[in-house]
């Protein structure tokens, strides 16, 4: 289980999480939504590791991720998968070399096995044959999947994924969605995702969290969340503008 | 209750503190940074393709400046110091004059400012793309140290290249110098290259050694540590090009300096 308790950060005298508190059922999906600005990719970000709290902390099965450094944290490290926003593949290396990074590096497999590996990793995310191109040769919506194919390759225990269908076309954003429901099923991962899709998270999401200026405004199942009188959150889930009176 | 406040020589005192303590912060980091590349350059596992590669990107892709500068700098020398010793009647020192200025001095210094426009800026645009592109956060998830992957290899690389690129730029430097006076000016070759032998000796090269060994550390330490703390966007990657090629270049000559005080 991972449990974000009284979560603060600051930057440049500005608050971005004020006392934000989470928690996140192991197995589960669990969607963090909100404006953007709100916060969320922050949150991320510190469930990850990569930001340390002003004040708070982040338990990843009862270990205080948000104070440790070095060895200690990259072993909690290597049970993660991360989806970034922009997928962060090497653009130096091809998409079946990005795919098989982590297990040369991280798990030192064998050539051979690293090769059956990839092949199958690709042929998961539907991407078969598509490994000798480079990054910049592929489409978004393939990026994203060598993106995802790379998080899973490892079989990690949680995957977090930011953003994971931004700038992509309503049916490349369902065919992500869908992907990552079918690979959550299949393997069994813990998943943290932020995301803006509305409503299509809803039919992912075994909880959402709206996230707002900092603050989660409400946390719950998808129909909660759906059903929800708060303001804030009927507002955002309905895509009313801002100044506009909920109906 | 508001603050009073504080009169102007404690306010100006204020603003000079917070600015050392933003130096000592900002060196902190800096040399932190180098003693980290130190450290995962001293333990294994090893990155010797990623260092073959960064020998290639800094290096063998800077042959050709170095070849146009190092041969155009000892032609503009074999010029200039034959016009003038000739007026002293002793243009039988050309040869020596030209390799002691390009082995002692000019070789490390220019090779240098050459490989850090060529390379030292494009090893920090590099890296602070893939920073803004979260491809260094993505190496650190993997729980893999990212300085071991990007910044240990270029510093290894400087460490062999910078010596090699002032190697070959002395060397050509010295054929440029003999193009001029000995090809076009009638100098005879066995003075240029006889002459060159009796004044030329271990110490002078071992002081353009150890010059380009240092500046090969600098460079590769300097733009690597632009790269890695990148602003945002385009123009960070831009402003950090600019830092690291302006830094690099004036660390080089002040550099170039104390080492000229301290080696025979």
């Amino acid at each position: 289980m991972i449990k974000v308790e009284r979560l603060v950060k600051w930057f440049d005298g500005q608050q971005v999480l004020h006392e934000v508190d989470l928690e996140v059922a192991t197995g589960s999906i669990t969607v963090i939504i909100g404006r953007s600005g709100g916060g969320k990719t922050v949150l991320l970000r510190h469930l990850i590791g990569l930001l340390r709290p002003d004040g708070g902390r982040v338990l990843v099965d009862g270990v205080e991720v948000s104070r440790l450094r070095g060895r200690a944290l990259d072993e909690i490290r290597k049970r993660y998968g991360v989806v970034f926003q922009g997928g962060a593949l090497f653009d130096s290396m091809t998409c079946a070399d990005n795919v098989a990074f982590p297990l040369r590096e991280k798990l030192h497999l064998p050539g051979t096995e690293v090769a059956k590996r990839v092949e199958a990793g690709l042929a998961q995310v539907g991407l078969e044959g598509m490994g000798p191109k480079y990054p910049a040769e592929v489409s978004g919506g393939m990026r994203k999947r060598v993106a995802i194919a790379r998080a899973l390759i490892t079989e990690p225990q949680i995957v977090f994924f930011d953003e994971p269908t931004t700038g992509l076309d309503p049916i490349l954003v369902n065919t992500i969605h869908h992907l990552i429901l079918n690979l959550h099923r299949k393997l069994r991962f813990t998943a943290v995702m932020v995301s803006h899709e509305i409503p299509e998270i809803f039919e992912i999401a075994d909880t959402v969290a709206m996230l707002h200026e900092g603050r989660i405004a409400e946390v719950g199942p998808p129909a909660v969340i759906q059903a929800s009188t708060n303001p804030v959150v009927r507002r955002f889930i309905r895509g009313e503008p801002e100044g506009a009176e909920g109906t | 209750m508001t603050e009073r406040p504080l009169p102007l020589p404690l306010r100006l005192l204020d603003a000079i503190g917070r600015w050392a303590i933003a130096v000592v912060e900002a060196l902190g980091r800096f040399g932190t940074f180098l003693a980290q590349a130190l450290g995962v350059i001293l333990t294994p596992p090893f990155k010797f393709w990623a260092f073959i590669d960064r020998i290639n990107y800094i290096g063998y892709r800077s042959l050709l400046i170095i070849l146009l500068t190092g041969g155009f700098t000892g032609m503009v020398l074999g010029l200039q110091v034959y016009l003038t010793l000739v007026r002293f009647g002793s243009e039988a020192f050309l040869g020596p004059a030209v390799a002691l200025s390009l082995i002692r001095e000019l070789g490390p210094v220019l090779a240098a400012l050459m490989v850090t426009g060529r390379a030292g800026s494009a090893l920090t645009a590099e890296i602070g793309i893939m920073r803004i592109t979260e491809q260094i956060d993505a190496l650190t998830v993997m729980a893999l140290n990212p300085v071991r992957y990007l910044v240990a290899p270029s510093i290894l690389a400087g460490l062999v290249t910078f010596p090699a690129m002032t190697a070959i730029f002395d060397t050509v430097g010295i054929f440029g110098g003999y193009l001029v006076g000995v090809e076009l000016l009638g100098l005879s070759e066995g003075t240029y290259f006889g002459e060159m032998q009796t004044f030329v000796d271990m110490s002078d090269i071992m002081t353009g050694f150890w010059k380009s060994l240092c500046f090969g550390v600098v460079v590769t330490w300097v733009c690597t540590y632009k790269g890695f703390n990148v602003g945002h966007g385009a123009e960070g990657v831009a402003k950090a090009t600019t830092d690291a090629v302006v830094l690099s270049s004036v660390l080089i000559l002040v550099w170039d300096y104390f080492m000229g005080s301290v080696l025979p």
